[in-house]
């Protein structure tokens, strides 16, 4: 399937959780907050959130700023 | 410290802080820049932005909130270049579950990107929005008295009226307003932006500000761990010479020495 991550279109394995994608990001265990389709996705949720085909999926952190 | 100041802490959101300088951590060369100039500042509430991580980059890039510690500082999420209301309330959301449910932010909705000054029709939807989700909200604004008060009757924590343009350094354009906005208010007033250097740091906190928010006037200045000492110096002399009552200004002169015994 195909999803769209920060803006970027991704390509994925079916079955794919927020979780997978995560670590296959070299995500895990790291500070970061996701969106999929607008909606927040709490950290507790990520295992269980099974990815579709036209996901729009944000992953965002801290950086500098005032 | 002074002894006054040590029973003098600013109270946000029921918490109490012995510092009234807040930082921003933009700018900075690097993290390492960054994470030494807020210790000297002293600061204890620190902002950050919320953006998208990089992906596919360097993945063992040091992460911000690894140089300023969650379990060291009160981490402030800003809204910094969102433009509308809903694209402010979105990036709290990212924020609080970032931040695990810590529901304290920095409200700023810009205008333009020439001036950064804030849209006050989006920034009062902005607030309103938060307050109603929850958010513990400090609301960067401009220095309008009737707008400023609006916002603490909305419910923001409290309100941050700008001294001039975000990074400009041109110091407090219209100390007249801010004192107008402070005799007004129930809740603390800071001033948030505009800061140039220590002596603008220090009128604001004489006026009776309850603290300062500045970030380009440490990152920008040649050597910021030396100004970020400088602020800090300058943010508690303030408070106590506005503390301390500063004498009546005065015509004409009057002497220091006494007349008496003049040779």
């Amino acid at each position: 399937m195909r999803i769209v991550l920060n803006g970027d279109t991704m390509e994925l394995h079916d079955q794919c959780s927020l979780a997978d994608l995560v670590e296959q990001l070299g995500l895990g265990g790291k500070r970061f907050a996701a969106e999929v389709n607008m909606e927040i996705v709490p950290r507790s949720q990520h295992v269980a959130l099974r990815l579709n085909d036209g996901d729009q999926i944000e992953i965002v952190q801290a950086i500098g700023g005032g | 410290m002074s002894e006054q100041l040590r029973h003098d802490p600013l109270i946000i959101a029921g918490k109490e802080y012995s510092s009234r300088l807040l930082v921003g951590t933009g700018k900075y060369r690097d993290l390492d820049e960054t994470r030494r100039a807020i210790e000297a500042s002293g600061a204890q509430i620190v902002t950050v932005a919320v953006r998208r991580t990089n992906i596919g980059q360097n993945r063992d890039e040091p992460n911000l909130l690894d140089a300023v510690s969650p379990e060291k500082y009160t981490i402030l999420p800003n809204t910094a270049g969102c433009y509308t209301a809903e694209d402010a309330v979105r990036t709290c959301k990212l924020a609080r579950e970032l931040m695990d449910g810590h529901d304290l932010v920095k409200l700023e909705v810009l205008g333009d990107q020439k001036t950064l000054y804030p849209n006050i029709v989006e920034t009062l939807k902005g607030a309103e929005m938060l307050v109603k989700d929850g958010f513990k909200v400090m609301v960067y604004t401009n220095d309008d008295p009737i707008v400023a008060k609006q916002l603490e009757e909305m419910g923001c924590i409290a309100v941050m009226p700008l001294g001039s343009l975000i990074g400009s350094g041109l110091g407090i354009l219209n100390p007249h307003n801010i004192r107008l906005i402070m005799e007004a208010a129930n809740v603390p007033i800071l001033v948030d932006a505009g800061v140039g250097t220590a002596s603008d740091a220090a009128l604001a906190m004489e006026m009776g500000c309850a603290g300062v928010l500045m970030n380009t006037a440490i990152a920008g200045a040649r050597d910021p761990l030396l100004m970020a000492s400088a602020m800090r110096k300058a943010i508690e002399a303030g408070r106590e010479a506005y503390l301390a009552g500063r004498m009546p200004r005065k015509k004409y002169a009057s002497a220091s020495s006494p007349m008496e015994g003049i040779i």
